[in-house]
């Protein structure tokens, strides 16, 4: 379908499957799918699919923050899920992405970072959150955000050995501690496109092809915003925004629900 | 969360640690014609944070393979001199100096006419000597300006600006310690100093409200910002002497 197409249908207040346009596709999210991750998650938005794993291990503190664990968000835009995608290095998107779902945890301190300390100042948790694309149908912002936080909802601490100064290991994974991690928040992304003055949310790629702007915008469980990029060309009005955030504020509290 | 060396207050009495009052810029400079072999240059700053940008071509695109038919290629760098922070950076590209260039070349792609020139590359090059926050908004200030020194067919400028929260109140042009300790920072940039905005990035957590506040501290800003471009531009003309 072309985009103008598109474009028309969005101006008219419906879509090509007939979803209104504050209205997602149907969310589910899976926890523990990967047993060699500390933590993990799958998450499908309609045909979208992502997974993201975590991975923790015993590492220095960065210098400005030595009494505090470390995050990192990786997101590889597997080639399988997108024709679009292409081999080799990070892309500006996929670096983006991972940058804009590190932002959404870390600005709320949705990990309280400082109780994965293991010896002050020498030794703290590494929280490494990798998202993997398996489908891409549009709207993977979303979905790696709701699947970075689902997977840190599910991970578990592993054992350190403190006289080995290692973390314990069997043949196939590492062993777990019991304890999971230190949340404090629940933020949740929604990015919210735009096609003439109409706001909608959840794009397939299609209607992606014909969206003329959009902003992702990161929530806390309280309603608060707590990160916020736009991507794509075009451009957003004042009211448009703060419209953008009231969508987002209450689309992350429908998308929060999926987590429990 | 109380990092080290953080001051006990970044405002008193309505006063930042810099003096400024909660709406005032630092003072901003900017200049057009600063790279003579560029075909367009720019200069802009905030404070210590200081912007150089040279745009080079449209010229040819390589590899072929990756022209675009119908339009010129924008490709944006922006870069950190490795002198440009308290601690020596990492030379080239980096994650942050990747997205950052993208969202750049996103906002400026709003107002060129990329159409006019099929098939070519047009690159933006954004150098940061120093850096005291702001440094992406004094990039893409420096940008437009250079854009239009360089004669590219554009709609208008593009006008950028931080704004940002520290001790529960709304701040314009975020510089030093509340960069580093303040609550939010959020980096905007609209169309001729209108009411499109085509940048936004925010960190940190604010109330819908407060968001509010925000945009409309930042879009009066970005008008400021916008007539201090202008001024440069017109500046720059008028003081060039006319050869027959």
């Amino acid at each position: 379908m072309s985009n103008d197409y598109m474009k028309k249908l969005i101006l008219a207040g419906t879509r090509a499957d007939g979803r209104a346009l504050d209205e997602f596709r149907e969310v589910v999210v899976t926890k523990g799918v990967i047993k060699t991750a500390e933590g993990s998650a799958m998450v499908t938005i309609g045909k979208t699919k992502v997974i993201a794993g975590i991975k923790m291990d015993a590492a220095t503190p960065y210098p400005d923050t030595p009494n505090e664990g470390n995050l990192v968000v990786d997101a590889e835009f597997v080639p399988f899920a997108n024709p679009e995608f292409e081999a080799g290095p990070p892309s500006e998107h996929s670096i983006a992405l991972a940058r804009v779902v590190d932002r959404g945890i870390r600005e709320c301190h949705a990990i309280d970072t400082e109780k994965l300390v293991i010896v002050p100042k020498e030794l703290v948790w590494s929280v490494h959150i990798d998202v993997h694309t398996i489908n891409d149908d549009g709207n993977l912002q979303d979905a790696a955000s709701l699947a970075a936080i689902a997977a840190l909802q599910d991970c578990k601490i592993p054992k350190y050995d403190v006289e080995k100064k290692q973390v314990v290991k069997e043949a196939t994974a590492v062993v777990s501690s019991g304890k999971s991690l230190p949340l404090q928040d629940t933020p949740v992304e929604v990015t919210v496109h735009k096609i003439g003055n109409k706001l909608f949310v959840d794009p397939d790629v299609e209607e992606i092809e014909a969206s003329d702007a959009r902003v992702t915008i990161a929530s806390t469980e309280n309603g608060d915003l707590c990160a916020m990029q736009k991507g794509g060309n075009g451009s957003f009005t004042v009211d448009e925004l703060v419209k953008a955030a009231e969508i987002a504020i209450e689309k992350g509290r429908e998308l929060r629900e999926r987590l429990e | 969360m109380g990092k080290a060396g953080a001051p006990e207050k970044l405002i008193m009495h309505g006063k930042r640690l810099d003096s400024r009052k909660l709406d005032e810029f630092r003072p901003m400079e900017a200049a057009i014609g600063v790279i003579p072999q560029s075909r367009g240059s720019a200069t802009f700053s905030f404070g210590d944070t200081h912007a150089i940008v040279g745009v080079q071509g449209p010229g040819p695109m390589h590899p072929k393979g990756l022209q675009e038919p119908t339009r010129t290629k924008l490709r944006c760098h922006y870069f950190m001199a490795p002198f440009a922070t308290s601690e020596r950076g990492r030379p080239g590209r980096s994650r942050r100096s990747t997205e950052i260039s993208m969202v750049i070349g996103e906002a400026l792609s709003n107002v060129i006419f990329l159409e006019e020139y099929p098939k070519t590359a047009l690159d933006i090059f954004m150098e940061i000597l120093q850096a005291n926050a702001s440094t992406r908004c004094a990039a893409l200030n420096a940008a437009s300006m250079a854009l239009a020194e360089a004669g590219i067919p554009m709609k208008d400028l593009i006008s950028s600006l931080s704004v940002g929260k520290a001790d529960g109140q709304i701040l314009l042009d975020v510089a030093g310690a509340e960069d580093n300790f303040g609550d939010v920072d959020m980096a905007v940039a609209t169309v001729g100093g209108g009411d499109a905005f085509v940048l936004l990035q925010m960190d940190g957590v604010i109330t819908l409200a407060e968001f509010r506040t925000m945009l409309d501290m930042a879009k009066h800003g970005c008008a400021v910002v916008h007539k201090k471009q202008k001024e440069a531009l017109m500046k720059h003309y008028n003081s060039e002497e006319v050869s027959l």
